[in-house]
């Protein structure tokens, strides 16, 4: 049982490249980082556990909770190699999710591709059965069109079922009809349903969602279940709890249930991450800022939470834009995620202008300093000719940086055709990634009705220190905070996570003529449903919170907004108080509200059951350091747009009484903070270091 | 340093994309009419103070941001920029000031900065209902097609134009969705006015004229440089359409001299006598679409990338018609437009261009109630429903491409997208019975052209409706390229078979059903080029019959499905 009281917590969080372990007992925090195995997964987390219970001086067996999050799903679903999945919809419907939207990600590139839907043609097969908007059937399914499609659902080689019929958020009646039917069957199959899953109007998110879920479903239980006999095996005797992409917690018996859920759960670690240290540090407005080698993912987050949607695009194929990839309707922390990162290539577009990113070089061919056969200029190779990274020191000195390697490909490549000079195409390179960023992060604020000039700014991630200060005046952020154990933000995130489960149902109403009875029932029942799947985990004595939002909008808009609902069963005044609830909140979005030529409606509500998110353990700065005197060395700084002698400070030599005036480079074990000429760095005693603007000029530059 | 001052133009251009990005999403989270909100039948835009456009949103729909490019210049003659003041809009939908017919309507607001106009916003929306007939081509006078609102204050130091606002609230179906997108459309210039001010805070600037000028000259020169990759000379190409009851014949020849493409569509046919007409502006939006989806489609959309293709209409002709005649399903002929284009410049630059698709969109306007359908089905039919009108974007297959197959049931070159099923059904009294791909439609060819789609409509409880017909290639099919075959020709009937018109509004009687089977793409390159191992998997996806794979491919597959390669290579030598 999921018990606040546990004191040996284990976080793992299997990335892409990278198994993070993290465990917390008595204060102290022990960490691991091994490559992921991408064959066996269960190796790597194995091998990371071993380490850190090993450097805690403990046994398997002393430690009280392990909290899982793995990109196993995503990967399945962009590598495509999750299960044979069929599906079945509604006759007339078979190319729901092949057919999308009609649209094009881009208007004028005739060469785009769409994604290929997860299940092909040939695996999706119709039934005759219709319902209307109400859920009234309009043709009833017989038993007879389900018992047909037996001997051509075996030869498929069925392995998952997708049940996807139109309407059935409305009424679940056929779909449950036909779950039955093959449950009994072909007991076997690994069964998904849309009214389960997805339950809200639009069928193509709903069906392709469901799809997603059938398609990585047999996988992550296989997994799921092989590692937890493998923890037994070796002693782990505790209990097992899932994150979920919202950022909430679950049972492993969920997760195997409805695996599309656990999609981008380690990002959402990322994000928990920063959002724990909003808390210690009593930050109400922040903006978090994790970027790697390939991407920069960006979060808002206010009054410690982070900001979800339920709205998500995996797998897209054309350069990260909208509507390129599969679409996913699960709650998740809502993250921009775009090509910026370290191996982000820059190159002369046919406008003449420097362009940066999407494609990366990835870690192999890797950046030109690497000295690996890349030969495009990358955002690192600007880095390090800008004197922000040192050559002889990256990652431990396993890799020895080629500067000159650096300065030719940006020559080449950049400085020449530009006619400017190397330090100009470099200093370009990273001002065009950075630019990139702040649109993300500004369109991304926008679409969520807030600001980010008011945010303080929480970096991790490799690349994200030595590109803050910039992206800070970019984004007018006066103070910046680098966590400590930005490395294995996510896995530590995961100790952060409460248990959590969030139920959506499209329940569509106007309020002019509202039906109080029939909102309260489902209100109470999607409580009821959420709050069965908390107590799963949750130990009986755990003090759960509910959270009720009803999504609104004027009658004949398209797009809702969350507004906010107490936990009282809703009253006769509810029509008045909702509307009101709903007009501020479209005034907060959009400046004006409309309600002398529209009344407001309901379409959907969102109920999430959750425990208490579980407290940080404080790691505190070591003691004042003596005064040391420090190297430099010749940086540039973006503050002035000019070199400067930057001192280089060891992280761990920073000191919290004593702030450092940039220029100033801060090294750590895996990357370097660069501070400018405007910022001052100090480490707080939670052992983050914090970056204040301590000159506004620069906020206008001048052309 | 002269070295940053480059990059931070271009930091600038970014910037203002990204600002009219934001001005795009604004609306589209504001607006009432589906076509907006869920279909994305929109355009945005920043301008400078002489009309040029600078940036244009990502988002949006060709044929309404090339028109409305070029509109704005109409706007500031009648009221000068040193005139307006501060709180000022203006609007306007006149077909030939803007963009082509009354259900699109521009708004344009200044943006002031320390006391002067500093630039001008600009967004083009689909209204669904302004009045007259409703969108189709019936109509015989612009007069019958709705209101017109010449180009006017929609606001003045912001108070909204209300007797504007009462006049056109009294001429439309649905006044609150329309009120409703005006709202939408103040809030999106709104939106973009307060992201420039903070660039030019930010960069410390008093206006966007030299940036803007970069921009435009930057694009010019980049696009310029494409064209004189490509080889002079004079390229022409034919098409033939349905046309409302005779063949409508296009012909465009397009001259390549230097950096200039000069498209002249001289020898095209007259106007209609029904509403399938082109203004100049929307002809221009979609010749220089097709050119730029070839040549330039790196470019941002800007003054400067729409210069470099002149393009000449005869006025009279269908695709420059004067006043009063009708144009309100205008983009049943002006979006073959790139097609036309392709046929050109497939001349010039014979791998780079695709073959031809489904071209115009098939957007079914449906009208329910007493006053939708024909006397004798009123009459005699059992259920009538409440009067709604909604239309649908639907669009058949695209052309194959070099090294790729074309995209079925994917819009082209329209940039709308479908509005879901389960959202028309909520909102509307119909019903859609069927939307899948029409299998064997897309033309055959070493890469397949895209499939079209077979949609079916009915309303609630069988009751009649009626539908505006504004269909096309339904007679002539698009064309393969280099070998390709042609794509399906469509087909508009009713469930029982009964072919209907391609044009006009036509009533669908009590219990049947509106059967709408779209064009498929044309394919490229000889179909027995095509890998064998596709044509199987196409077959095993049912978008092909085993016969069409032998008789289009040659590829002989045995029982299991299995390529027989020896009887393969015989049928294909």
């Amino acid at each position: 049982m999921h018990d606040i009281k546990t004191t040996t917590r284990v976080g793992i969080d299997i990335g892409g490249t990278f198994t993070d372990v993290v465990l917390e007992t008595n204060n102290e925090r022990f960490t691991s980082k091994v490559l992921t195995t991408l064959s066996s997964p269960a190796d790597a987390c194995m091998v990371g556990l071993e380490s850190v219970v090993k450097q805690a001086g403990i046994k398997p067996i002393n430690v009280d909770i392990i909290i899982h999050g793995t990109t196993l799903a995503t990967n399945a679903i962009i590598e495509r190699k999750g299960a044979i999945t069929s599906m079945i919809t509604t006759r007339g419907f078979r190319d729901v999710i092949e057919i999308g939207t009609e649209g094009r990600p881009e208007q004028y590139d005739v060469n785009i591709l769409k994604p290929d839907p997860l299940v092909p043609r040939r695996r999706r097969f119709t039934i005759a059965e219709r319902l209307n908007s109400a859920g009234h059937v309009l043709h009833q399914l017989e038993e007879s069109e389900l018992e047909a499609l037996i001997p051509a659902l075996d030869r498929a080689g069925t392995e998952a079922l997708a049940i996807c019929l139109l309407h059935s958020y409305a009424n679940p009646m056929h779909e449950n009809a036909a779950r039955n039917f093959f449950a009994k069957k072909r007991p076997e199959w690994f069964i998904s349903v849309s009214s389960d899953i997805s339950p809200e109007f639009r069928e193509f998110e709903r069906f392709s969602t469901t799809c997603a879920n059938a398609y990585v479903q047999p996988l992550t239980s296989k997994y799921l279940t092989e590692f937890e006999a493998r923890l037994k095996t070796d002693g782990y005797q505790c209990e097992m709890m899932m994150m979920l992409s919202n950022g909430g917690l679950t049972t492993v018996q969920t997760a195997k249930d409805v695996p599309v859920r656990l999609i981008e759960s380690g990002p959402a670690g990322g994000a928990l991450f920063a959002c724990d240290v909003t808390q210690r540090l009593g930050i109400s407005k922040a903006l978090s800022f994790d970027m790697g080698g390939t991407t920069a993912k960006i979060c808002l987050i206010d009054n410690h939470k982070p900001q979800t949607n339920r709205r998500f695009e995996v797998a897209r194929v054309y350069r990260f834009r909208k509507d390129s990839g599969i679409p996913i309707r699960i709650p998740v922390i809502d993250m921009v995620e775009i090509g910026a990162g370290g191996g982000s290539i820059a190159e002369i577009d046919i406008l003449g202008r420097l362009a940066v990113g999407p494609e990366s070089a990835g870690s192999v061919p890797g950046p030109a300093c690497y000295g690996q056969g890349g030969e495009r200029p990358t955002v690192t190779d600007a880095n390090l000719v800008l004197g922000r990274m040192n050559p002889a020191n990256f990652a431990n000195s396993l890799l020895k940086l080629d500067i000159a390697a650096a300065e030719t490909t940006l020559t080449t490549h950049i400085a020449e055709p530009l006619n400017i000079g190397l330090i100009a195409s470099a200093y370009g390179v990273t001002e065009i990634v950075c630019e990139n960023m702040a649109n993300a992060a500004r369109v991304h604020t926008i679409e969520s009705g807030k600001n980010t000039n008011d945010r303080t700014l929480i970096a991790f991630g490799g690349a994200a220190p030595l590109h803050i200060c910039q992206l800070a005046d970019k984004l007018s952020v006066n103070r910046i905070i680098i966590p400590a154990n930005a490395g294995v933000g996510s896995a530590v995130g995961f100790l952060r996570a409460p248990i959590s489960y969030e139920v959506f149902q499209t329940h569509y109403q106007h309020l002019d003529h509202f039906d109080i009875k029939a909102a309260n029932a489902t209100l109470i029942e999607m409580e009821t449903q959420a709050r069965s799947k908390v107590k799963l985990g949750a130990s009986p004595e755990a003090k759960l919170t509910t959270n009720r939002i009803a999504y609104m909008r004027y009658h004949g808009q398209g797009h809702e907004i969350a507004v906010d609902l107490t936990n009282e069963p809703l009253g006769s005044n509810v029509a008045k108080s909702l509307q009101r609830l709903f007009d501020t909140e479209y005034r907060n979005v959009f400046g004006r509200t409309i309600s002398n030529i529209a009344a407001a409606e309901i379409v959907s509500f969102a109920v999430t059951v959750t425990t208490e998110p579980y407290a940080a353990v404080t790691t505190t700065a070591s003691g004042i350091v003596e005064h040391i005197t420090h190297a430099t060395r010749t940086a540039f700084d973006s503050a002035v747009e000019e070199e400067r002698s930057f001192v280089i400070v060891p992280r761990e030599n920073l000191q919290v009484a004593k702030p450092i005036a940039g220029p100033a480079i801060i090294t750590e074990k895996e990357t370097s903070v660069v501070v400018s000429s405007i910022f001052e760095a100090r480490t707080l005693l939670s052992g983050d270091i914090e970056l204040l603007r301590t000159d506004n000029r620069i906020l206008t530059k001048k052309t | 340093m002269e070295d940053f001052e480059i990059l931070r133009k271009q930091l600038i251009w970014s910037r203002l994309i990204s600002a009219v990005e934001e001005q795009a999403q604004t609306v589209i989270r504001t607006a009432f009419s589906q076509s907006v909100r869920e279909c994305g039948d929109l355009s945005a835009g920043v301008f400078n103070r002489r009309g040029q456009m600078i940036a244009q949103a990502i988002t949006g729909t060709p044929g309404h941001v090339n028109a409305m490019a070029i509109c704005i210049e109409h706007f500031i003659d009648k009221f000068p920029v040193d005139q307006m003041k501060p709180g000022d809009i203006f609007c306007t939908n006149d077909p030939w000031l803007s963009v082509g017919h009354y259900h699109d309507v521009t708004v344009v607001t200044p943006a002031f900065y320390k006391g002067q106009v500093v630039g001008l916003f600009a967004n083009t929306c689909h209204i669904v209902d302004m009045g007259g007939r409703g969108l189709g081509p019936d109509s015989r006078q612009v007069y019958e097609e709705g209101i017109n609102i010449p180009i006017m204050h929609l606001a003045r130091e912001g108070i909204v134009n209300e007797d504007l606002m009462e006049i056109l609230r009294t001429n439309v179906r649905n006044a609150r969705d329309m009120e409703g997108d005006f709202y939408a459309m103040i809030a999106c210039n709104d939106e973009g006015t307060r992201r420039l001010i903070s660039i030019l805070k930010e960069f410390d600037l008093d206006d966007i004229e030299d940036v803007g000028d970069y921009i435009i000259q930057q694009s010019q020169d980049s696009i310029g440089t494409a064209v004189r990759n490509l080889p002079d000379g004079v390229y022409e190409n034919k098409m033939t359409l349905d046309g409302f009851f005779d063949p409508i014949h296009l012909k465009a020849c397009l001259t390549i001299k230097g950096d200039q493409i000069i498209v002249d569509y001289d020898g095209t046919s007259e106007a209609s006598i029904f509403g399938i007409n082109v203004v100049m502006n929307f002809c221009i939006a979609y010749t220089v679409f097709g050119v730029n989806c070839i040549i330039g489609h790196n470019v941002p959309c800007n003054a400067g990338s729409i210069n470099v293709v002149e393009v000449r209409a005869p006025l009279g002709s269908i695709l420059n018609v004067e006043r009063p005649m009708p144009v309100s399903a205008r983009h049943v002929i002006g979006q073959m437009l790139p097609d036309l284009v392709f046929g050109c410049l497939a001349q010039a630059a014979p791998d780079k261009v695709p073959a031809e698709g489904a071209g115009a969109m098939w957007n079914p306007m449906f009208r329910g109630g007493k006053t939708a359908i024909s006397a004798e089905v009123l009459a005699s039919s059992p259920t009538i429903t409440k009067d709604f009108d909604v239309i649908t974007f639907n669009t058949g297959g695209t052309g194959g491409r070099p090294l790729l197959d074309g995209m079925s049931t994917t819009a082209f070159p329209s940039g709308v997208r479908t509005p879901p099923i389960e959202a028309i059904e909520t909102d509307y009294p119909l019903i859609v019975w069927r939307k899948e791909f029409r299998e064997g439609s897309g033309g055959a060819g070493q890469y397949r052209g895209g499939l079209g789609q077979i949609l079916e409509f009915g309303c609630q409880d069988g009751a009649p409706f009626s539908v505006a017909a504004m269909f096309d290639r339904t007679l002539k099919a698009p064309k393969g390229r280099h070998g390709g075959c042609n794509g399906a020709v469509g087909i508009v009937r009713t469930d029982d078979g009964q072919i209907l018109k391609s044009k006009g509004r036509q009533t669908i009687p009590y219990n049947k059903k509106l059967v709408l089977e779209m064009p498929g793409g044309g394919g490229y390159g000889n179909p027995k080029l095509r890998d064998p191992e596709l044509v199987r998997q196409d077959v095993l996806d049912e978008l092909i019959t085993s016969q069409a794979a032998l008789e289009d491919y040659g590829v002989v597959l045995t029982q299991d499905m299995q390529i027989d390669k020896s009887a393969t290579q015989t049928q294909r030598s």
